[in-house]
Order: structure tokens, then sequence, then C-alpha cells
């Protein structure tokens, strides 16, 4: 072929990012995360033990679950803001199921992720073939979900639900909380999910530029419909664990939980506008607020000044990762 | 010869506006043709419905026998018609060999399993290779395109389109951004994929370098073809009058 000697060869510096794991780690999120360790170590004799590290993991799975989920509408530069309410959908159509209608047990499982899907159906649906933006096709979805779960429980929690569904919340086999195996299986899963599938790369693609996706063939629409029913799904489930957890379906469960579920994939590295986003940043992300929680609650720190510590972390993280960047490109 | 690609009577409406008013032509394989015409006349337009990207509403489209009307985007490109788009078409924040591969993307089962995961090892290689053939002077197929110089992330584009082994390659003012010395190693290219057997429509505003490579030149006007020239047989000055609507 012909020979075409396009631009100077400048080596562009990367920004500090660790490639392997799928590239789109923020390297700074796992040193904040060691470093915030250290200091609750030393700060605590409570902080460093096992069992307090299995805590960590209960406290941080249903909103690490729910990053995931938004992780994957952040990567196609969309926004799912009704995470929250379809946590408190899914769990409420799992406990009415098995309380209300007495279905069997695994019923209230399907039925609940199901409810969550169907949420995100429609949340893609509208913002993939009607074109209305997904902050409000999604704000939209917080009201509906949240007033859907408060008219089918007439506002009250339904109390108690069998034993198996208990031990998804309550379960601790091993010693170790099954929701925070699931929390970490579900990581694993969707990493691979996001990181090596063309789903996740074209999740990433069409947030980068979605008029290459397209013009490359990409069924840019097909997938948005996928990437938010996945998101729903994960909502749902993570409405059951809480559910299960506090043995009860409650309509309010999971208020504004989308927003710190949004904050652990940014705190993760993931790009709030699209095109760059980790399942396993995300994990991280989540694990730096659930840490910085527990150091606090350890420390005795009134739970006020945790949301202030997390809103400066956040805003801190960005900043770190814009200067980074900038430096890497002069 | 059975023409390579084919338009007949092709119309396109935006709502009221009529961006296409019947285009018709026909294109020989490894013919090499300028699609000229002032800003609006319906050359991006005509071109994005050849793609796959517009649907026409009324006229036919033929390639290699297929007709386009029931094709998406995926699939033209499947058939062998690629487009080197102006803004490039790039995901900038993707790394050089996942933009050249992308919506391609060979796929291996993950351990055994029913499970695809995308060949990155596979796609790393062959980009690599592309680039090589290329000549182009990128620095490494790991690099996110975003990092790179506007020449270089041209030649990705071009990796891109050349890769599959098109039957047909669109460009879309390919030589605007860039440099006199760069301008003639993508002209060399089209003279290249001439001699390949590969047919190229090249849009562009540029008369002198129409004529440096091409055979043949439609104008376009108002979405209109007004004029379909050998270009041995014309000159610059007749070109343009038929551009600007005076010829």
């Amino acid at each position: 072929m012909v020979p075409s000697e396009a631009g100077a060869v400048a080596a562009p510096r990367r920004g500090l990012s660790w490639r392997d794991l799928g590239g789109a780690i923020r390297l700074e999120s796992l040193v904040v995360l060691v470093l915030l360790c250290l200091a609750l170590s030393l700060l605590s004799p409570y902080f460093l033990s096992v069992a307090n590290a299995l805590n960590i993991l209960l406290a941080t799975s249903v909103i690490g679950i729910l990053g995931f989920a938004s992780t994957f509408v952040i990567a196609s530069a969309g926004i799912d803001l009704s995470l929250g309410s379809v946590l408190g959908f899914g769990g409420v159509v799992g406990a009415l199921a098995v309380n209300v209608l007495g279905l069997p047990w695994p019923f209230g499982i399907v039925l609940g992720l199901a409810a969550g899907a169907f949420c995100g159906l429609i949340n893609g649906l509208l913002v993939a073939l009607a074109g209305i933006p997904a902050f409000i096709v999604t704000l939209g979805m917080l009201g509906v979900a949240r007033g859907a779960a408060l008219v089918l429980t007439g506002g009250q929690p339904i109390y108690g639900l069998p034993a198996p569904l208990v031990w998804l919340g309550q379960g601790r086999p091993f010693g170790v909380p099954v929701p925070a195996i699931l929390f970490l299986a579900l990581a694993a899963v969707t990493h691979f999910l996001l990181s090596r599938t063309r789903f996740g790369k074209y999740a990433l693609v069409i947030g980068d530029n979605e008029n290459a996706a397209r013009a490359t063939g990409i069924h840019v629409a097909r997938l948005r419909i996928g990437l938010y029913t996945l998101s729903g799904l994960l909502a749902g489930l993570a409405g059951l664990l809480f559910a299960a957890r506090v043995n009860s379906g409650d309509p309010t469960a999971g208020i504004s939980y989308e927003l710190t579920a949004i904050t652990a994939a940014i705190l993760g590295g993931s790009n709030l506008f699209g095109g760059r986003a980790s399942v396993v940043g995300t994990l991280i992300g989540a694990l730096i607020m659930g840490v910085l929680q527990n150091g606090l609650n350890l420390l005795a720190v009134s739970s006020f000044y945790q949301q202030m510590a997390i809103g400066s972390v956040l805003v801190l993280a960005v900043w770190l990762d814009q200067w980074n960047r900038s430096r890497g490109r002069a | 010869m059975t023409p390579l690609l084919e338009l007949v009577d092709v119309r396109k409406k935006f709502g009221a506006v009529e961006a296409l008013r019947g285009v018709s032509f026909a294109l020989a394989p490894g013919e090499v043709l300028a699609l000229l015409g002032d800003n609006g006349a319906g050359k991006s337009t005509l071109m994005k419905t050849i793609t796959g990207i517009h649907r026409a509403s009324a006229g036919r489209i033929l390639f290699a026998g297929a007709d386009l009307a029931s094709h998406d985007p995926g699939q033209i490109r499947a058939l062998g018609v690629e487009m080197i788009y102006q803004d490039l078409a790039l995901a900038r924040q993707q790394d050089v060999a996942s933009n050249i591969f992308l919506g391609r993307e060979p796929t291996r089962r993950f351990l055994g399993l029913p499970l695809h995961v995308i060949d990155r090892a596979r796609i790393e290689r062959e980009a690599e290779a592309m680039i090589r053939r290329l000549g182009a002077r990128v620095p490494s197929v790991r690099y996110r395109v975003g990092d790179l110089s506007g020449g270089q992330q041209q030649s990705v584009a071009i990796a891109r389109a050349l890769t599959f082994a098109p039957k047909l390659v669109i460009m879309d003012e390919p030589t605007a951004a860039l440099a006199v010395r760069e301008v003639e190693h993508v002209l060399e290219l089209v003279r290249e994929l001439k001699r390949q057997g590969i047919a190229v429509i090249l849009i562009s505003h540029r008369l002198t370098d129409v004529f440096a490579v091409c055979d043949r030149a439609i104008v376009l006007r108002q979405g209109r073809t007004v004029a379909d020239e050998r270009v041995a047989e014309t000159s610059m000055n007749t070109i343009v009058a038929h551009i600007v609507g005076a010829g």
C-alpha cells in the first residue's frame, strides 16, 4: 500500500490508568482507597479485621450493585436516575409475590427481577426510540416507579419473607454475608461483560461517538434498550437484596440511592459524558465510600460529616483526574 | 461491463425539504468518480443514503446486484462499501486497534464456553499489520485515538476502510484538513486503490485533486445531477460553471 506520512510521531503520554484491568481505571482511586484503609488502620484498632472488612462489603453491596448498573449507562453517555426507585419497586414486587399472592419464593425473585427489567425496558424504549433525553425519561421513571411501589403497598412495608429469601440478605455461609458474595460475583460478571464483549465495547463506543457507532454498523437503538434494561434488572436485584436484608418490601427503600451509585461510578474513573467506564473502577469507588463511612462510624464521627466527606472526595477525585489528563496532553 | 454501483432516480426528503430530487448514475468497478457540488447540493446526503445512514425516500440503489434499500449500515459495509467521513467517525477514547475493527470485532469462545469475547490479540495483530502496510506513522495500535495528531487520526480512518477488502471506498473531503504533503499521500492512495480494482467516490472542493486522480466527475445542484463528464474530456472552467449553475 501507500506510505502516508501522516503527522509527526509525537509520543503522547498516557494518563495514569491500569490498562490490563479493562482500562479506564483511575489509579488515583485505588491509591485513595489504600491510603484511606492505611489511615483508618492507624486511627482505629477495630478497622483492620476480617469481620470489619465483611461488614464493609455487606454495607456496600446494594449501592455497589446499583453502581455497576449506572456504569453501563454512563459508559453510553446516558444516565439512569430511576435506580433508587426501581430498587424500591423491585423489592416491593418480590415481597408482594410471595407474601400477598402466596407464590413460592423463586417467583418472588423472578418477578422482582422482571419488575426491575421492565422499568429499565420502558426507559430504554423511550430513550432509544422516542428520542427523549435519558435525564428526563429516567427522572420520570424515578417518580413513576416510586409511586407504583407506594400504590401497590398502600405506602406500608410488607413484613415477613420466606426463609430462603431472607437467607439471601442475612445468610452467612462460612461467615461471609450472602450479599457480599453476590456483590463480588456480580462485579466479576459485569466487568467481564463491559470489558470483554461486543455489548460492553459498543456501550463505550456509542458514549464516545454515536455517529461513529452508527456509521460502522452498530445498532445504536437496540444497544441502548439493552443497556437500560440491564440497568433496571440490576436495580431489581439490588431491591430484592435490600428487602431480604430487612425482611420486608419497603416502598420507600433506596430513596436517592441513584446519586450515590453515580458517585461510585465517577469516583471509580468513569466519564460522566460517556466513552470511558470500568466496573472494577466502580467497585473501588463504592468501596471508597463504604470504607469512609465505616471508618468514620468507628471513629464516632457524626454521619452529617460523612456526607460532607464523600462529597468532597468526589470533587477531589474528578479534579485530580482532569489535572492528570491535561498534564498528559500537554 | 455491469456496473458495481447503480443509482436510479434516488430521492430523499427530510420533512418538507427535498434534499435529493432524482439522482441517477452508474459506477464501474475500479472507477474513480468525483462528486462535486456547492455546499447544500446534497453530496453528503447522497453518500449517507448509499451507506445506509439515511434511507432513500424513493428510487433504487443497486450494489453488486443487491438492492441496498433493505440493508442497514452494517450489512452495507459487509457487502464491501466503506466510507471515510469528513469528521473521520472515530471513537476518540478507544485505541487505534479498536477503531480499525469498530463494528467488526472478531470474537472467540471464552474458556470453551458459549460465551463470545472480543479476540483482542487478533485485533491488535491485524491492526498492526494494516498500519504497517499503509506505512502510517502511528506509534502503537494501543494508543488512544484522541491522543494522536490529525494526520494520524486520518490514517486510522483510512486503515479502517481498507482492512476488510472493500469494493467501493467513499471519501468525504479527505484532503480538506491536510497539509500539502499529506494531500499528495491521500491522492497516491486513491491511485493505488484504482490499481487494485477498488472503486472510489471522492467528494472534494479541490478541483486540482479531482483532475489529478478522477476518471469521471458528477456535479450535483439542488439535489439533481446536472453534469456527468469524463475528466479527460472537460475543463475546470466547465466544471466550475456546472457547480455554480452558469453552465
